[in-house]
């Protein structure tokens, strides 16, 4: 672990009563780059971000940003993080001006400067048309855009995004993305959580995968894809009765047992060339009749689901986990 | 320090900027309280019975202090809200005196309080409540006031940041208001009331603060009813300022 990584975690625990919300996570981000810090709810993804913006304080293990611990400098950490989250945790009666204007004069600055800081964010955000308007006005998607101008008011070197999407709309979605990419491009670190692959495998540099508040992988994108194996052989079947068998036909090609579920057969294989057709030859000879059969790339989503034995977002809503956190505090 | 009253006044000028946005909120501290104010004047007043006093110079000072501890529930209506919308956890993560939002919090509702006392005075007023005493006395009730609804913020404060819902606040709040300030000398005289409910009464700190306000208002004998009104009032604010302190430090895992 490098001493000039921006974020910086070693062996941390948070317990709340006899659950380990975190337990012992080591983490490192580049200056610059953007951590995925992928999982499904309740993983201790949200945990792992509060310890970082000094919400709360680890039992065990030592987290530091840009150099300055999280306990002993929380104060000075304060002056360098944003934090923007899925709770959108903007002051709904405010406009969008004054909420931006609040949080720079919380920062320490007069009145004048930090509105001039907050038009120039509602102007970046393409919030200006709404600056005047009480944040209540605005639709989830400006939300969460006035949501992260507020953890940009200081420009701050180090960004903690967590699930800055979750429950939009695909096409704001986007929109937030190219914001994201956008700040990172200017220098920012970022850590960013989700449970969506895909927001990961575009906006993130590397990858660390949690689940039941363990590490249980981590890398690039490509190098977790990669670690699957080669490409997925997608089998639909007529009928799902036969999903079983056209398993164990298909079992020799496969590089692991292939799985089945409903009408699909999902098969890992290493060497494509001539995979179509040996499969339609032996799903035919087996008498077993196919409905669509195509070849992709994995997945993150196959990686979570090879890491973790479930799919990333199966379990319950995030909410769940907090709420439980606390209550247990 | 600096620090520290910059920024609760900065979270005190949103809180009362975001009063003005909430028609409803602002109703409640102004039209509800008149509401009460003619109701039992003209409703019960006729029969309650005053030795010594009109019932609206009797009511008047006893009304005000029931709708003063009423006003702190701006605060923990607000904190709690704060607190289950995650705009604590954005204050929290930044770098601004931790004492400010429950400072700024408390504080904005003093100026909540002023508005409320005033349009009550006015009300009093016009149907009939008239100061039997000094300018100076008027004014050091209303000073006393202020006091003793800034105590009883600290303790909605609390209220507001253990509570899990704004319907929690609620309840909890009006099950310690209500008993309190009608088991005291704030409608009735303490004398009228059914053994059990007398000794009650007589140590309900509401009862002390009511009975100061009359001393200041109408003249009432003292009873060293002020001091003791002043005592109860920064025994509040020291109790419930370090419980609240030390729950939103809980909360924030320090």
């Amino acid at each position: 672990m490098s001493s000039e990584a921006a974020i910086e975690v070693e062996g941390i625990v948070k317990r709340y009563g006899d659950v380990r919300a975190l337990d012992g996570v080591d983490l490192a981000a580049s200056p610059g780059k953007v951590l995925g810090l992928l999982g499904p709810n309740g993983a201790g993804k949200t945990t792992l971000v509060r310890v970082l913006a000094t919400l709360i304080e680890p039992d065990e293990g030592t987290a530091r940003v840009t150099g300055l611990d999280v306990v002993a400098d929380a104060g000075r950490v304060r002056e360098r993080i944003g934090l923007a989250g899925q709770y959108a945790a903007v002051d709904e009666n405010l406009t969008g001006l004054e909420n931006l204007t609040m949080v720079g004069r919380l920062y320490g600055s007069e009145r004048a400067p930090a509105k001039r800081r907050a038009r120039e964010l509602l102007e970046r955000f393409e919030l200006s048309d709404a600056a005047d308007r009480p944040a209540k006005t605005y639709s989830g998607g400006m939300r969460r855009r006035l949501d992260l101008a507020a953890a940009l008011v200081a420009e701050p070197p180090v960004l903690f995004l967590d699930e800055p999407t979750t429950g939009l709309d695909p096409r704001s979605r986007l929109g937030l993305w190219g914001v994201i990419e956008g700040l990172v491009a200017g220098g920012t670190t970022a850590l960013l959580t989700t449970q969506y692959l895909d927001e990961a495998d575009r906006l993130a540099d590397d990858i660390a995968v949690i689940d039941h508040g363990r590490l249980i992988a981590k890398g690039t994108p490509t190098e977790l894809k990669d670690r699957l194996g080669g490409e997925r052989l997608e089998v639909r079947l007529e009928s799902a009765a036969d999903a079983a068998r056209a398993a164990d036909v298909l079992a020799p090609m496969a590089d692991e047992s292939p799985q089945h579920a409903g009408h699909d057969v999902t098969v890992a294989v290493r060497d494509t060339h001539g995979v179509i057709v040996e499969a339609v030859r032996k799903l035919s000879d087996a008498g077993i009749d196919v409905e669509d059969l195509a070849l992709r790339r994995p997945t993150l989503d196959d990686v979570f689901l090879a890491l973790t034995g479930h799919a990333a977002s199966e379990e319950e809503d995030e909410d769940g986990e907090r709420e439980t956190a606390e209550r247990a505090a | 320090m600096r620090r520290l009253v910059t920024d609760t006044l900065i979270i005190a000028e949103r809180n009362v900027v975001r009063l003005t946005r909430t028609p409803e909120l602002l109703i409640g501290y102004t039209i509800q309280p008149i509401m009460f104010v003619l109701l039992f004047r003209y409703v019960f007043g006729g029969a309650i019975s005053t030795p010594g006093y009109s019932y609206v110079d009797f009511l008047i000072p006893g009304i005000i202090v029931q709708n003063t501890a009423f006003g702190g529930f701006a605060t923990a209506l607000g904190l709690n809200e704060d607190v289950r919308k995650g705009l604590i956890d954005r204050f929290r993560s930044l770098p601004m005196a931790r004492g400010a939002v429950l400072g700024g919090r408390t504080l904005s509702d003093v100026a909540l309080n002023a508005l409320s006392i005033t349009i009550l005075l006015i009300t009093g007023v016009i149907i009939g409540f008239t100061f039997h005493s000094s300018f100076g006395d008027a004014a050091a009730g209303v000073a006393l006031l202020l006091l003793f609804g800034y105590s009883f913020s600290w303790v909605l404060a609390f209220i507001g940041l253990v509570a899990k819902s704004s319907e929690t606040v609620n309840s909890v709040g009006f099950i310690i208001v209500f008993p309190l300030t009608f088991i005291s000398s704030a409608f009735v005289p303490v004398a009228s009331m059914p053994e059990g409910l007398q000794q009650f009464a007589e140590v309900n700190p509401f009862t002390i603060i009511v009975d100061a306000m009359r001393h200041l208002w109408l003249g009432a004998p003292s009873n060293n009813d002020v001091l003791w009104a002043v005592v109860w009032s920064l025994a509040l604010i020291a109790i419930f300022s370090a419980l609240s302190v030390r729950r939103y430090r809980r909360a924030a895992g320090g």
